[in-house]
């Protein structure tokens, strides 16, 4: 399945570790506005697929191209200047800054950048936009866990990013936190923002997604929207096995 | 610029003044001290500016050192000696450049070794040089009195704290807080990493450079293994870490009580110098890992903590 005029575009992406291939021969697009589910069971290659995307680790073999223009092989922070932003499966934060320099760290360096008083505006602005405008000026050490997952996703938006990556956003939650979770990433889906979103919640990906791609040792096995992929029978399998498919 | 950091600029300002005015005073034993006290805070000054924010530590003070020593006392035959430390800096910078673009890829530890090795290699070259040409060490005999050293000293860590100051609140200070902090969250922001420390390395190598370009005069007599000793990268790294690296006034503190306490060392213990540093570091390391500046910190903390309760 493809899409027409994809912001995002992965060709036959590969990598491999050693002997262990991680990814194999990945294919598929990210349309404008899309929340794109990138699901499949523990260790089938989707946290390789994000470093992939944002540079942290370089395909074997394959490429990957944001609008048209490849950018498989660039460094991080050139990838990262060109439009893709990303958070990290384990929330990395900045242990010496406070929460608004934090966030500035994306509005300063990244896509479109700023400095001085705008780039504080503008990082004031995200901060309000995940709900922590009035810790701005707390240290990160003194948040709760899904604060510091709040400021993660507003230094990602602060570059204003053409593509985010969220790496299990949503994990480790409790069932209220997740509820706030989901809520705030409806609203970035409704700003038209383009998500590709890594994901083990099953009730977010239902109400977040509208394509979902499945992996699976490494490779595709299911594309299309997000009801047909779950209830289809290679899926199922893939997750729980011979017997219960 | 806000009130607060005008108000600071003219404190600086006044500091300085009165600092200058030690060689007025007339004792040759207090200028000496002065002298050493000057070009210590320069060189740490200047050696905490990158190391501090990277945490890479770096023992290649002596290499660039050397180099500006070097820089004096071949070009003080052939050019006029206020044209040297301008260009022993810009040595001491490329020198820097070429290094960094070298290792400040790899991983702290290879930048470490690298950098201690850099002395060792420039030396062994001059060394290698001087059996070739058949010529031993270098005179540099001028007009320059103690006085002018210390004044130029004075001015060099002036601009010091002023290249501080200002990196600090630039974009690529903001960059470097964020690198020392956690690298892949600031290669994933967008930040140039290599580039940013590279550029930053090039700052203590051109001041360590021109450091030794401006105190040659006072040795006479360069000659490798003086000019490139590794005691001077170790100290450098010993005084910066005792004040403390996270503040730009930090390691002045630790080049005063550490420049006093070496010299009752020298003179009471001459033979045992490099042991006792060693000790002096390895105390610093465990009782102070955050040095004056990190001690100080954390007593205002306490304060505050507890006028928060009460």
């Amino acid at each position: 399945m493809t899409v027409a005029d994809p912001v995002l575009s992965l060709r036959g992406a590969t990598r491999r570790f050693g002997g262990l291939v991680a990814v194999r021969d990945f294919d598929f697009d990210v349309g404008e506005h899309e929340v794109l589910g990138l699901i499949g069971p523990n260790g089938s290659g989707k946290s390789t697929t994000l470093n992939l995307i944002s540079g942290a680790l370089k395909p074997t073999s394959g490429s990957i191209m944001l609008r048209g223009r490849t950018i498989s092989g660039l460094p991080a922070q050139e990838i990262a200047r060109r439009g893709i932003a990303r958070t990290f499966q384990l929330v990395r934060l900045l242990p010496s800054l406070n929460v608004l320099q934090n966030v500035m760290a994306g509005a300063v360096f990244g896509h479109r950048r700023r400095w001085g008083h705008e780039a504080e505006a503008q990082a004031m602005r995200m901060l309000e936009k995940v709900g922590l405008a009035r810790r701005a000026h707390a240290p990160v050490g003194e948040l709760t866990y899904i604060d510091t997952k709040r400021v993660e996703l507003a230094r990602t938006l602060a570059g204003e990013p053409k593509v985010l990556l969220l790496d299990e956003w949503l994990a480790g939650l409790n069932p209220t936190e997740l509820e706030e979770g989901i809520s705030l990433i409806r609203a970035l889906r409704d700003e038209g923002r383009t998500i590709i979103l890594v994901e083990h919640v099953m009730d977010a990906i239902r109400s977040l997604c509208d394509r979902c791609v499945v992996m699976s040792s490494g490779a595709k096995i299911a594309e299309g929207s997000t009801d047909e992929v779950l209830s289809d029978r290679e899926v199922i399998r893939a997750y729980l096995g011979d017997d219960d498919a | 610029m806000t009130g607060t950091e005008a108000r600071n600029l003219a404190l600086a300002a006044v500091a300085f003044a009165v600092v200058a005015c030690l060689p007025l005073a007339g004792s040759a034993y207090w200028l000496a001290i002065g002298v050493t006290i000057a070009m210590y805070t320069v060189l740490a000054t200047s050696w905490a500016l990158f190391s501090g924010p990277t945490h890479y530590i770096s023992l290649a003070t002596a290499a660039f050192f050397g180099v500006g020593s070097y820089t004096t006392a071949i070009g003080i035959e052939h050019l006029p000696y206020w044209t040297l430390p301008p260009i022993a800096g810009v040595l001491g910078a490329v020198l820097a450049a070429l290094v960094g673009l070298a290792t400040l890829r790899l991983s702290g530890v290879y930048f470490v070794i690298f950098t201690l090795g850099l002395a060792e290699l420039v030396r062994q070259v001059i060394i290698w040089f001087q059996n070739v040409s058949g010529t031993k060490g270098l005179y540099v005999l001028t007009s320059i009195t103690e006085a002018h050293i210390f004044w130029q000293l004075t001015g060099l860590a002036a601009l010091v704290y002023l290249v501080g100051w200002a990196i600090w609140r630039s974009r690529l200070g903001f960059a470097l807080r964020i690198i020392g902090d956690d690298e892949e969250v600031a290669r994933h922001s967008g930040i140039n990493t290599a580039g940013a420390k590279v550029l930053l390395f090039m700052v203590p190598g051109a001041v360590a450079a021109i450091t030794g370009a401006i105190l040659a005069p006072r040795y006479v007599y360069i000659e490798p293994a003086t000019a490139f000793t590794p005691m001077l990268s170790f100290q450098v790294v010993i005084m910066a870490l005792l004040g403390g690296t996270s503040r730009l006034w930090g390691p002045l503190v630790g080049v005063i009580p550490f420049t006093f306490l070496w010299e009752a060392i020298s003179a009471s213990f001459p033979n045992q110098t490099t042991l006792l540093l060693g000790i002096c570091f390895l105390l610093i390391v465990y009782l102070l890992p955050k040095g004056f500046v990190g001690l100080l910190q954390a007593a205002r903390k306490r304060v505050e903590t507890r006028e928060a309760w009460a």
